[in-house]
């Protein structure tokens, strides 16, 4: 607790640079993606599009389902089962009076408790990582499950890999900290984010706007944006990669042939790679929001 | 064919950053039955469980502890009656020694008085037996004398001379023992 209070200060005047620089990478990404076009000769070009799959029911209406939207529906499904099934052992052994857990009780009880002890209570102390595990719980396991379709063969996308998910779980931290610092301090955590003490009043007419724009604005939009980003630069670096590969090695002739090992080498590191990253995401989205709410929680500002 | 290519020209300059409606929609749904799940089914229990499992677990420890410290002060409670009756032994052993050490003196004492007395009987009767020797030793020494004397006498009747000088001396002799035996 002490930590998190000592470094927030900091953390606080570096994000905005952070985010600003995030945003110029995004727009730099969106141009290149923009402009990408079909190059044919066989060779597949990832580009945006392969973030609008077909739409195969309810076109036109907002049920409408493609790819992504029925892995979204899979991944809550694998989820659901996953935790009762899990839950269930846990009753059954609970019932048995069984102390020692199995070892499929306790891998559920370490990814519980890694979001309960080592984000909720090492940020928010015991009682309101508590009060606040039920969205940060929710939003860990969601963005891992969806984040790691990325990687499964035959689903090969991320479900917050379109932004509409990275947008939804970034309202609920943003509503979430708006709310824990109003039930906290009332409107004294408007007045306290905006106008930071121990600034000379003059200052404020640079820092109040550089606070409203990092606070509540930036904080969410970069939340949603960090994650997005990072599946779809992912997922176009792993295709990228396969599509060379295949490229390479049917339609290159000769020598060429030879660099499909290459890309083929690259995709598979990138594979791994985003096995790191679907997990590192999930933590960061999880631990930012904790932060948010900490800051929101936090006495003095 | 042409109408196709221009929709997709059109898609292709689709924004990733502006969701399309039905993204919103099920991003929505997701996130709702994934934060009831988890809010309502899982963690709930999971708490309890948790929470349950420690309060067994500790039950079991407190339960051990007390066994143990049971058993310690049973082991302690054995420990001191054993010294108890190690120092009773002691005791007993010791009072066993010092009566031994009476009964030996006392014994001792007894021994030494009866040696006594046995030297004592003993001297008087060495001095009873001196005085019957001493007294038989003079009625035989006389007996002796009377036969020596008779023999002397039977002897020497010849030399009357000689004989009645002799028979003169004794008679000497007995007259000054009876006058010294008188006085």
């Amino acid at each position: 607790m002490g930590g998190a209070h000592c470094k927030s200060p900091q953390g606080r005047k570096l994000a905005p640079t952070q985010e600003y620089k995030l945003l110029a990478k995004t727009y730099g990404l969106l141009q290149a993606l923009t402009s990408a076009e079909e190059s044919g000769n066989g060779f597949h070009a990832p580009s945006i599009m392969e973030f609008y799959p077909q739409i195969v029911a309810f076109e036109g209406t907002v049920f409408a389902l493609n790819r992504i939207m029925i892995i979204r529906l899979i991944v809550v499904a694998v989820l659901l089962v996953v935790f009762t099934l899990w839950a269930g052992r846990v009753r059954k052994a609970e019932k048995a009076g069984q102390l020692v857990p199995s070892r499929f009780q306790l891998m559920g009880e370490i990814s519980l408790n890694f979001v309960r002890k080592s984000i909720a209570h090492e940020q928010l102390g015991e009682k309101d990582g508590d009060r606040f595990l039920p969205l940060l719980t929710t939003i860990f396991f969601t963005v891992l499950g969806m984040n790691i379709t990325g990687i499964i063969p035959g689903f090969n996308i991320a479900g917050t890999s379109v932004i509409g998910l990275p947008i939804v779980l970034a309202a609920a931290a943003y509503v979430t900290f708006i709310y824990a610092g109003i039930r906290k301090h009332g409107m004294g955590f408007f007045k306290a984010s905006l106008f930071p003490a121990g600034v000379p009043p003059v200052f404020y007419i640079l820092v109040t706007p550089i606070e409203l724009l990092s606070t509540f604005i930036l904080r969410p939009v970069t939340l949603a944006l960090r994650l997005t980003m990072n599946m779809i630069a992912g997922h176009l670096l792993l295709v990228l990669c396969f599509s060379a590969t295949q490229y390479f090695f049917f339609n290159a002739d000769g020598i060429m042939k030879a660099f499909g090992a290459g890309t083929f080498l690259f995709g598979f590191i990138f594979t791994l790679f985003e096995m790191l990253v679907a997990f590192l995401q999930a933590y960061v989205f999880t631990l930012l929001t904790t932060v948010y709410i900490q800051l929101a929680l936090a006495d003095e500002h | 064919m042409i109408t196709s290519v221009i929709k997709l020209a059109a898609e292709a300059t689709k924004n990733p950053l502006i969701p399309e409606p039905y993204d919103m929609f099920w991003s929505s749904v997701v996130f709702v039955i994934l934060l009831a799940f988890f809010w309502f089914a899982i963690l709930p229990n999971f708490k309890k469980n948790l929470d349950a499992r420690a309060d067994a677990i500790e039950g079991r420890l407190a339960a051990a502890e007390q066994a143990q410290a049971e058993a310690a002060a049973k082991t302690a409670n054995i420990e001191a009656e054993q010294a108890e009756a190690r120092a009773e032994a002691a005791q007993i052993r010791e009072a066993a020694r010092a009566e031994g050490a009476a009964i030996l003196a006392e014994l001792k004492e007894l021994a030494a008085s009866e040696a006594a007395r046995l030297t004592a009987t003993a001297k008087a009767q060495i001095e009873a037996e001196r005085q019957s020797a001493l007294v038989s030793l003079r009625t035989e020494v006389g007996a002796l004398a009377i036969d020596l004397a008779s023999s002397v006498v039977g002897a020497s009747l010849q030399n009357d001379k000689i004989a009645a000088g002799v028979v003169d001396q004794f008679l000497a002799d007995l007259e000054a023992g009876d006058k010294a035996g008188k006085k």
